[in-house]
């Protein structure tokens, strides 16, 4: 059985960092891991996906819609944009920050209002956190991912060690701390 | 333990475990990664080319020298290095010597969805196709072994799928490999007329034995269900088809894109009712079956553009597909732009606020063609613009004074050179501005010959840019800073009014340098609501209610959003 975890973000949210840090946490039960990324030109901004799917065989590294297990959305809009890649049943985790895409800041579209509760009415599971302000809590902006690994880590059934360890290993040792922190403040959330 | 890699990783390692000692690349995405791994390793001599052609004329030189050697590049990179590449398929190599070109189906970071196993079929040389990190290792390794026994270049053919997705892998050893003697050998390596000649039909008979081998070799492999219907299939493309299909089908997975296997794939076919080709982009391997008389069903279902996936083959094979919901209004997209504090967004603000016409080029500067800039007017290929200008104004010359070219500092180095001596020698009156922000941007912070670094890190000559357009016979060539828009904007009138051909360098670092200092977030007080700061396309301010607000997360204090406010609203913090 494959299991399937979709990350979904603005370019720049640091979505590639939760992906390394969901795979070394996987790697440890010593399962099957792929992880699929777009570099480039979706770094700019853009919207972007990552994928990580896990189990006793993983062949196709990626998730098309209808297949994710757990999306976790770093960003409202973007969480908007691939609710189609929930499997019936999955569960969504999902940042109430919202980052206005430049037809928006230009004025040639709206952003949509209330997704979260709109999310909700299609009968989805969805926990939705303020992760920005639990990293600045934590001391900076950008730990926000690692915020959201630490909601994630409540619906995976992995130790909180191979957490602490996976951020050993992923993070540059000066924000070794701080990224415990807004992980252990993300799991009490 | 496996160790999780990048397919780019993997086939770095599967370089450093071959032995190879030269690799030089050029960056392009998706395939960079590959080189920036391999500068790891201290026992390869690893480089940043200006270009793919020079990279390869470098590994093809290192080849016959006797080492094992290495050049990468994304798939229009082949179309540069498609030069040397064609003629050492007559020559032939000494030490083995390797490229790999990664597709980019679904043109997640690129300007056309080209099927690159022409290239190998074109200069008939033998092309291996993985489709997972593990692979990638594996068919490079054993490539060099292909190399050196059928005496030619081969081809590893990557995918963004491939190239960007990391699975386990199983390391080993390097394997020492000392140089080949070189031995003098016009015959085989002065590609004159009557050398050529002879080695055209080495080239035509060595074709033929990678065919036979290509029968047998444990690279194209057979899985029986004992189904009726029979896949064949490739690369990325293999993975989609086994999470769709499952076992209900079998599979011939072919790991040599090139020459295909003749007896492999009828026997194959013989043992199904139904035979599906599965492959991206261009039907190559339907082509093949259907020129054997084999009766394949392929791209009348799945058609030549864009990524397959498991969802596709999964509809289109056995009309099934996963139930899911879906947002209930209308999602805006979410385009990339250019990032808060990018250099080049003053010089295309001044472009468009004069209603220039801009001939384009490859890199994050191509993103000045988006709203709400919407100033580039064409983008071919790398150094297009240059040579495109002149043509532009060969063709119109009163239009030259409201008509640029803009080119990255490593775009001009990569092939923005030659169109400027064109320029020069071909007298029209060109305005070329070279937007310099000392780093190969889009693709990750490449060092390139402008910067004065390598791709190991270490200080090194660095080409002068200003000295370079004067000794090609330009000129007029100044310098601005791209921050001070007043200035930028004033160079863009002056040399376009100029009467001779003139460049403008627009220097600013990248803002995403780390050695790039930045000034604190700016506010905006009593804003008026003009909107002349939202003309900017500066991710940073965004419209609340109809006033201006600036985020101080992504702001790095640039100013020039301070220098468009016509009532002087914004400013730093108090």
């Amino acid at each position: 059985m494959v299991k399937s975890i979709m990350i979904v973000g603005v370019g720049g949210q640091g979505t590639l960092l939760a992906s390394r840090l969901i795979a070394n946490v996987l790697q440890n039960k010593g399962v099957d891991v792929k992880v699929s990324e777009v570099h480039g030109m979706s770094q700019r901004g853009g919207s972007v996906v990552t994928y990580v799917k896990y189990g006793e065989k993983v062949t196709s590294p990626v998730i098309n819609r209808g297949e994710a297990d757990i999306i976790i959305a770093f960003e409202q809009l973007e969480a908007a944009r691939y609710v189609s890649y929930l499997k019936k049943g999955g569960k969504m985790i999902v940042s109430t920050q919202k980052i206005d895409p430049m037809p928006v800041i230009t004025g040639n579209a709206s952003y949509p209002e209330e997704i979260i509760e709109k999310i909700k009415a299609l009968g989805i599971d969805i926990t939705a956190v303020d992760a920005l302000d639990s990293a600045l809590q934590a001391g900076s902006a950008k730990a926000s991912n690692v915020v959201l690994m630490g909601v994630l880590s409540k619906v995976m059934d992995s130790p909180i060690e191979a957490w602490m360890k996976a951020i050993e290993e992923c993070v540059p040792a000066k924000f070794i701390e701080l990224n415990k922190k807004a992980f252990d403040l993300g799991k009490n959330i | 333990m496996k160790k999780l890699m990048l397919g780019n990783e993997a086939v770095a390692r599967g370089l450093y475990e071959a032995g190879v000692t030269v690799v030089s690349s050029y960056p392009g995405t998706p395939s960079t990664e590959i080189t920036e791994f391999v500068a790891n390793y201290n026992e390869i001599k690893a480089e940043w080319a200006p270009n793919e052609k020079v990279a390869a004329e470098v590994a093809f030189g290192a080849s016959f020298a006797g080492a094992r050697s290495f050049f990468g590049m994304k798939h229009v990179g082949l179309n540069v290095a498609a030069d040397p590449l064609y003629t050492a398929a007559y020559t032939g190599v000494n030490g083995g010597c390797v490229l790999a070109v990664a597709d980019d189906p679904g043109m997640h970071s690129s300007q056309n969805e080209q099927d690159s196993r022409h290239h190998a079929i074109a200069a008939k040389v033998p092309m291996l196709e993985p489709s997972d990190s593990e692979e990638c290792l594996l068919f490079t390794k054993k490539a060099y072994e292909i190399s050196e026994e059928f005496d030619t270049p081969v081809i590893i053919r990557l995918s963004t799928r491939v190239s960007h997705s990391q699975s386990l892998c199983e390391l080993s050893e390097r394997d020492e490999i000392p140089n080949k003697p070189y031995i003098k050998n016009p015959a085989k390596y002065v590609m004159m007329p009557a050398n050529a000649k002879s080695r055209h039909v080495f080239v035509e008979e060595r074709t033929e034995k990678l065919r036979a081998y290509a029968e047998t070799s444990p690279l194209n492999s057979v899985t029986d269900n004992n189904t009726k219907i029979g896949v064949i299939t490739a690369g990325a493309a293999y993975t989609y088809a086994v999470q769709a299909l499952g076992d209900s089908v079998s599979y011939l997975k072919l790991g040599f894109a090139n020459p295909l296997p003749v007896k492999l794939i009828e026997n194959f076919a013989k043992k199904y009712e139904k035979i599906y080709v599965i492959e991206e982009l261009d039907g190559i391997i339907e082509s093949h079956c259907k020129n054997l008389g084999i009766n394949v069903i392929g791209k009348e279902l799945f058609g030549y553009l864009g990524e397959l996936s498991q969802e596709i083959i999964a509809e289109k094979i056995l009309g099934e597909k996963l139930p899911y919901d879906e947002f209930s209004e209308a999602v805006p997209v979410r385009p990339p732009v250019m990032c808060a504090g990018c250099p080049h967004r003053g010089v295309f603000y001044a472009l468009s606020k004069n209603k220039i016409r801009v001939s384009g080029d490859i890199g994050c500067y191509t993103l000045g063609a988006s709203a709400p800039l919407s100033s580039v007017d064409t983008t071919l290929c790398m150094g297009a613009s240059v040579s495109g200008l002149h043509g532009f104004n060969l063709a119109d010359p009163e239009g030259a004074s409201k008509t640029v070219a803009v080119i990255g500092d490593s775009t001009f180095m990569h092939s923005g050179i030659t169109g400027l001596v064109n320029i020069a020698y071909n007298q029209t009156n060109s305005t070329v501005i070279v937007l310099d922000n000392s780093i190969t941007g889009m693709t990750g912070h490449q060092q390139n010959p402008s910067t004065g670094i390598n791709l190991k890190g270490d200080v090194t000559a660095a080409v002068d840019i200003e000295s370079l357009c004067k000794a090609i016979g330009i000129k007029c060539v100044r310098v601005v800073d791209p921050y001070n828009l007043a200035e930028t904007e004033a160079a863009i009138v002056e040399e376009l009014s100029a009467p001779e051909a003139s460049v403008i360098i627009a220097r600013r670092p990248c803002a995403l340098l780390k050695y790039v200092k930045h000034k604190p977030a700016l506010v905006i007080n009593d804003c008026k609501g003009c909107k002349m700061c939202l003309k900017l396309g500066c991710p940073a301010i965004s419209n609340k209610g109809g006033k201006a607000v600036i985020d101080a997360v992504q702001c790095v204090g640039c100013g020039i959003c301070s220098e468009v406010c016509r009532f002087g609203c914004i400013g730093g913090v108090n």
